[in-house]
């Protein structure tokens, strides 16, 4: 996992593009992807959407995980550390405060289909 | 991350955060209805442990001890849960500006990190012992984003909450400072990249674009009103994103690039669909100002006859309608009228009448506020529709009630050019047979316009609290 500045990335295989290149490949896609997926979310869905991205955007604790796991006690490590915990309360919170919204949801209760809603 | 690693293990790591960022993205898709929500969201839950596991089981992480680690996620892990489980659905706004606020600032540091220990992020360009180019331009945007996603949401929050006041705070020559503060940001960047040890007055080029980045994120926010804070959420939401990504290039991590891809598209569409439902542009919200000079505007209230009614009134008009459809605004929240409003909805049902609600974009103070505090409430969601589902069936409608919502029913946006609000899309409330108005007073909303519906010939205003007038309402149904 060792990256090169653009150029000369591609010494070693003459024929494949720099790495960068391909991240930007996966990230304009991704786009893409997203921009499809967050069309087709229901707008009485769009807090408990904002609340899960919020979620998932945390994913930069890997970054926070590879800062605090070098050697010894250095700046770059505490300010991990503290990007883990901050990155955390947002996974734990943003997560579970999804669930919670989600699980308030509920069908108008159909008439003889077994289910007593309400009352 | 060291070179000793065999390439069958980089692969599966490689695999996994490929693994999770599809997860990720079946989480969205979930979305896309109430019945595979919480499906989607177990995804994101696995989609996230996968992307941990597989980084906590880098050799160079695991051969150093986790003790720390594992009580830094635990302890941001406790506060998370704690709040998530106590936040009143009508807080979610500020919640989610603080969370966007921990997205940012975890990126700057993660930035920062790798700006003091390159190697451990297997940035270093052998050859020369420097960052490599480009993640110099990656992780200083990466900072950047993250600088001025924090200090934006933090600005958010104390609006939301209410610690600071909603009005618009508007600095001489503010457009200036903001243009000059990023060319200065811009500035740092080019000269970071071009040589990493650039310094100005003795510091590194690169806190100086951190340090730009918090100040101008404070900046942006701080002219923008109460009104326009939906707006500014969504846009927070996709500038977390935006970082996130950043910081996945200098990573090369795909879990992070798709997710931060996800993330901010989606916060661009919010903000799309925000703006749309206020009919404003997106610059003009950026540009900040509106919901403070307006308020003056409302004083050419005319003294026009309103037709008052009580809760006696209102029980006998919606016993004998065949069809209610009810227009819930944040007012509603605020009283805390949710409750009482479902019950009346359950009483009116058992006499036979049919009971929908309308829901407008901008209803609550973010996208989707108002169908969460419905739901909360449980009011079944097939029961609520969106503006433009509805929009054409009041006309066939025995009564709109009106509870807490004013600006977005407000004729004047479709009929008064001079109108702050014209062109916006409202509900055509006005069309059914009788509206039902519950409001406090004649006072104008949020956006400081009369509306005219107040004075329109089928209106009856029932005027007080907003649960009080419900439960008395709900009693006389009885």
């Amino acid at each position: 996992m060792m990256f090169t500045i653009l150029g000369v990335a591609g010494a070693a295989h003459a024929a494949m593009p720099s790495p960068v290149i391909q991240q930007l490949t996966v990230f304009v896609l991704a786009v893409f992807v997203g921009y499809y997926v967050v069309w087709s979310v229901t707008p009485a869905l769009h807090t408990p959407l904002m609340s899960v991205t919020n979620a998932i955007s945390s994913v930069i604790i890997v970054g926070a995980l590879l800062a605090a796991g070098g050697e010894g006690w250095t700046t770059a490590q505490i300010l991990g550390l503290v990007a883990i915990a901050l990155a955390a309360v947002n996974i734990f919170g943003g997560f579970a405060v999804t669930q919670r919204m989600l699980a308030m949801y509920k069908k108008k209760p159909r008439t003889g289909s077994g289910q007593d809603g309400k009352e | 991350m060291s070179a000793m690693q065999s390439q069958a293990f980089i692969d599966a790591t490689a695999l996994a955060y490929l693994a999770a960022a599809v997860l990720f993205i079946l989480a969205l898709r979930g979305l896309s209805s109430p019945e595979t929500a919480r499906r989607g969201n177990l995804a994101g839950m696995l989609g996230m442990l996968l992307a941990v596991a597989a980084t906590i089981a880098q050799p160079a992480i695991f051969a150093h001890g986790l003790l720390p680690i594992f009580a830094a996620i635990a302890a941001g892990g406790v506060v998370g849960l704690v709040i998530a489980r106590r936040i009143p659905m009508t807080a979610m706004p500020q919640l989610v500006a603080a969370f966007h606020s921990l997205v940012g600032l975890a990126a700057v540091l993660v930035a920062s990190a790798a700006f003091l220990h390159p190697a451990s992020f297997g940035i270093l360009d052998a050859a020369t012992g420097e960052i490599i180019t480009a993640s110099r331009i990656e992780m200083s945007l990466g900072s950047a984003i993250g600088a001025i996603t924090f200090s934006g949401s933090v600005i958010a929050f104390l609006k939301l909450q209410g610690l600071m006041s909603g009005a618009p705070i508007l600095l001489p020559r503010r457009h200036l400072i903001n243009l000059l503060l990023a060319l200065f940001i811009i500035a740092g960047i080019v000269a970071f990249v071009g040589n990493e040890q650039a310094a100005l007055a003795g510091i590194p080029a690169f806190w100086w674009v951190t340090a730009g980045s918090f100040v101008i994120g404070f900046l942006l926010i701080i002219p923008i009103g109460g009104a326009d804070m939906p707006v500014v959420i969504s846009m927070l939401n996709s500038y977390s994103g935006w970082a996130a990504a950043g910081i996945g290039f200098t990573l090369g991590n795909t879990a992070l690039i798709v997710t931060g891809a996800l993330v901010g598209s989606s916060g661009a569409i919010l903000s799309y669909i925000m703006c749309k439902g206020m009919n404003r542009s997106f610059l003009s919200v950026i540009a900040g100002g509106f919901g403070g000079e307006d308020a003056a505007a409302a004083t050419a209230r005319a003294d026009r006859p309103v037709k008052a009614g009580s809760a006696e009134d209102a029980a006998f008009i919606l016993k004998n309608a065949g069809s209610v459809i009810v227009v819930p605004g944040y007012g509603m929240a605020v009283a805390q009228a949710q409750h009482a409003l479902r019950e009346m909805a359950d009483l009116l049902k058992k006499e036979g009448v049919s009971v929908k609600y309308a829901i407008h974009p901008v209803a609550g103070r973010m996208p989707g506020h108002m169908n969460v505090l419905l739901a909360e409430a449980n009011v079944p969601y097939d029961e609520v529709y969106e503006l433009e589902d509805i929009n054409n069936e009041f006309a066939q409608t025995d009564v709109a009630f009106v509870i807490g919502a004013n600006d977005v029913t407000n004729p004047a946006a479709k009929t008064d050019p001079s109108s702050p609000i014209y062109g916006m899309p409202v509900l055509d409330v006005g069309k059914a047979k009788t509206v039902l108005f519950v409001k406090r007073s004649l006072s104008p909303g949020y956006a400081g316009v009369d509306n005219p519906l107040f004075y329109q010939e089928n209106t009856m205003m029932l005027f007080g609290d907003a649960k009080k007038m419900v439960e008395e309402i709900v009693k006389n149904l009885d």
